[in-house]
């Protein structure tokens, strides 16, 4: 039974491995928890198998699936739902003239009876279709649904709190970013891009200083110095929107990775082509922009930047004036482009898209032309090419 | 040994299975959560709890591992030797002993807190791999091994600045604080300040809860933050019937410092009030 569940977790492609699944059985053996119910029993596996909040709401999902029917024998699922508790949700959250659709459909008694037989039919928890007690479906009954006659059986606090089981409560839904553990490996590729310096409080022995500074003064002198630190700077500008909702995944990944190893690193978003401006909230992007000289102008030209975008759209977008999609642009993106090249000398474009199908996009041949062939794939291998020729 | 949460300290039920099977098992416990969700508190109150010894190591962004275990202080005995000091001849007298070392050192079975370790360097969770995993490590200049006496509770925080390596994570429990619910909430407050007006905390939750829901929040306020609010409300002995006030005149709550912590937050809230009383005049 816990194998399948582990191959469940598997399945559902959490990075769950052989030595967690050890410790947990391990746990179980020790007798970690004394009274073996369920609900221990999914703390205790939880702990052990998720290691990160992110995948808290899938491991929810598969314990309720790999486990289904299996609950405290004293703690019965409450079938009954009290009239009374319907009636006055019904009255909380329908209005006045949903009420009046529910009278033409029979009236508020009639329902409660369908509501009632389903009830009795409907043996185990349903999701989606049309008929079923359930969430996520269009019958008149359940949670989360769209016919506006329904009745919400909400899995209100405390009224029956015994019925709900911990991991169906689904705590941690909004946890679940959907970023694979990949990171890491973008991380050791972006890496190479380093400039140490030393810089700040004195913290480590200077030998060679102190070798010099003794032998001079004829007693020992310690000489310290700064450690060495990673001093790069980096600007990121993501293309988002359009052709790039594909990407999306990568480019979460890489910016995660970016964070984390770069100190100083300031990100924007434009779409498709770089234009008169950028922005850093997308909710906010017609508000909020940033003009792009504004990002010329503060900061100094020993940033590194990176652009990710697939550079892929219609030739005009680059080459002329006004050829945006969205906008009026009164200069064309290669002018901007050009200007962005010429002030950070350290620049590269790092592309979604598989090297080989480059050269038939032709909005793609003259951004690597503007770039003087500095584009790469986005991958692990590109990327690592690509901080070499930024070290340069 | 097993914890039960303490007299000073609310322990959800999946929080004590996740800090018992880590005891049981001798294996270290990751603790993630917002931060003031008690998760430094956690190391303290499982010591208190087991009347155990803790032992803290605060992580900062120059923390190396190797701090943790031991330190080779050689410019000293570089010095000492020049002044023809007797200590020169035994190189122990020059290594001073990190957190883990006095850890591992203690008669009794005592509590590790390794605070935030995600602040250090990428590569620091897994040089500590071997050392928490066998719970021994050895001493280079002086050839000895140094060995568990007792294998310490290890608990360790983190608040998600940088992913963990997976071959740390896998050899550890983990457990995420979820912010509390109102009801679990009431039980801290209760543990904080017993003899606090049950209306006064009504109504503070209230508040405390709409300014977490307001959209676009900077820094939501947490639970260490309301425990300060409401001393300070207790202190200044505001009523409840102010907090209470419905008039959109007073919209901000009093005291709002201890909940809102930076300008932007205070503004936004401010622009809110402003608007829900804009319109409230447009309904008069």
């Amino acid at each position: 039974m816990f194998i399948n569940f582990f191959f469940d977790l598997k399945q559902a492609s959490l990075p769950v491995s052989l030595k967690e699944y050890l410790m947990l059985m391990e746990a179980m053996n020790k007798r970690v928890v004394d009274s073996f119910n369920v609900n221990d029993f999914y703390y205790l596996s939880r702990s052990a198998l998720v290691k990160d909040e992110r995948y808290l709401d899938k491991f929810d999902r598969v314990f309720g699936h790999s486990f289904k029917g299996l609950e405290n024998p004293q703690g019965e699922t409450t079938k009954e739902i009290p009239e009374e508790w319907l009636k006055l949700l019904g009255q909380k959250y329908l209005t006045d003239e949903e009420k009046k659709m529910i009278e033409s459909l029979g009236g508020w008694d009639k329902l409660m009876e369908t509501l009632k037989q389903r009830l009795e039919e409907q043996k185990k928890r349903h999701q989606g279709g049309s008929k079923w007690i359930g969430t996520g479906g269009t019958s008149p009954f359940g949670a989360y649904g769209y016919n506006p006659e329904g009745i919400r059986i909400g899995q209100k606090e405390g009224k029956n709190k015994k019925a709900v089981k911990v991991w169906d409560k689904r705590e941690f839904s909004n946890l679940d970013g959907d970023v694979e553990l990949g990171t890491r490996n973008i991380k050791i590729a972006l890496r190479r891009l380093r400039k140490f310096a030393r810089e700040g409080a004195e913290t480590e022995l200077d030998l060679d200083n102190t070798i010099k500074s003794t032998a001079h003064k004829g007693y020992i002198d310690v000489k310290m110095m700064p450690e060495r630190r990673n001093k790069i700077k980096v600007l990121l500008f993501f293309d988002v929107g359009g052709s790039m909702d594909a990407h999306v995944k990568i480019c979460e990944e890489l910016f995660s990775a970016a964070r984390t190893e770069f100190k100083h690193m300031e990100y924007f978003y434009y779409h498709n082509c770089l234009y008169d401006a950028v922005w850093k909230d997308n909710n906010r992007r017609y508000n909020d922009n940033i003009k792009t000289w504004d990002v010329l102008h503060t900061y100094p030209s020993d940033y590194k930047v990176i652009f990710v975008g697939d550079a892929e759209m219609s030739p005009y977008e680059i080459t002329y004036p006004g050829g945006s999609v969205e906008f009026w642009n009164e200069e064309s993106g290669e002018t901007w482009l050009t200007r962005m090249l010429n002030v950070y000398e350290n620049a590269i474009w790092l592309n979604p898209i598989p090297e080989r199908y480059w050269d038939r996009i032709a909005s793609t041949s003259i951004i690597k032309q503007i770039f003087s062939d500095r584009m790469f794939p986005l991958t692990i291998e590109g990327i690592d090419q690509a901080m070499r020729e930024l070290n340069k | 040994m097993k914890f039960e949460g303490t007299s000073s300290y609310i322990a959800t039920e999946d929080l004590k299975v996740a800090v018992n099977a880590a005891i049981t098992l001798e294996r270290p416990i990751i603790v993630k959560g917002e931060p003031g969700t008690g998760k430094t508190m956690l190391a303290h109150e499982v010591a208190k709890s087991l009347d155990a010894e803790i032992i803290t190591w605060h992580i900062k962004s120059t923390t190396k591992a190797q701090q943790g275990l031991y330190e080779y202080d050689a410019v000293t005995r570089l010095r000492d030797s020049q002044l023809g000091d007797e200590k020169v001849k035994d190189i122990k007298n020059y290594i001073s002993k990190g957190k883990l070392w006095n850890a591992f050192e203690s008669d009794k079975r005592p509590v590790l807190l390794i605070d935030e370790i995600d602040k250090a360097d990428i590569e620091f969770p897994n040089d500590l791999l071997l050392e928490l995993d066998k719970m021994e490590f050895f001493v280079y200049e002086t050839g000895e091994t140094i060995k568990a006496q007792n294998r310490p509770i290890v608990i360790i925080t983190s608040n998600n600045e940088k992913e963990l390596p997976d071959a740390f994570l896998r050899r550890c429990f983990f457990h995420y604080i979820k912010f509390p619910d109102p009801n679990t909430m009431e039980e801290i407050v209760e543990v904080h300040y017993p003899d606090i007006k049950k209306d006064l905390i009504q109504e503070a939750f209230k508040i405390f809860y709409d300014i977490r829901e307001v959209p676009g929040i900077k820094k939501k306020p947490s639970t260490s933050e309301l425990i300060d609010w409401l001393k300070l409300l207790m202190t200044d002995d505001v009523d409840a019937k102010i907090l209470r006030e419905k008039d959109p005149k007073k919209l901000i709550p009093p005291l709002h410092g201890a909940l809102l912590k930076n300008e932007q937050d205070v503004h936004l809230f401010e622009r809110l009030a402003f608007i829900s009383r804009r319109e409230n005049e447009n309904v008069e």
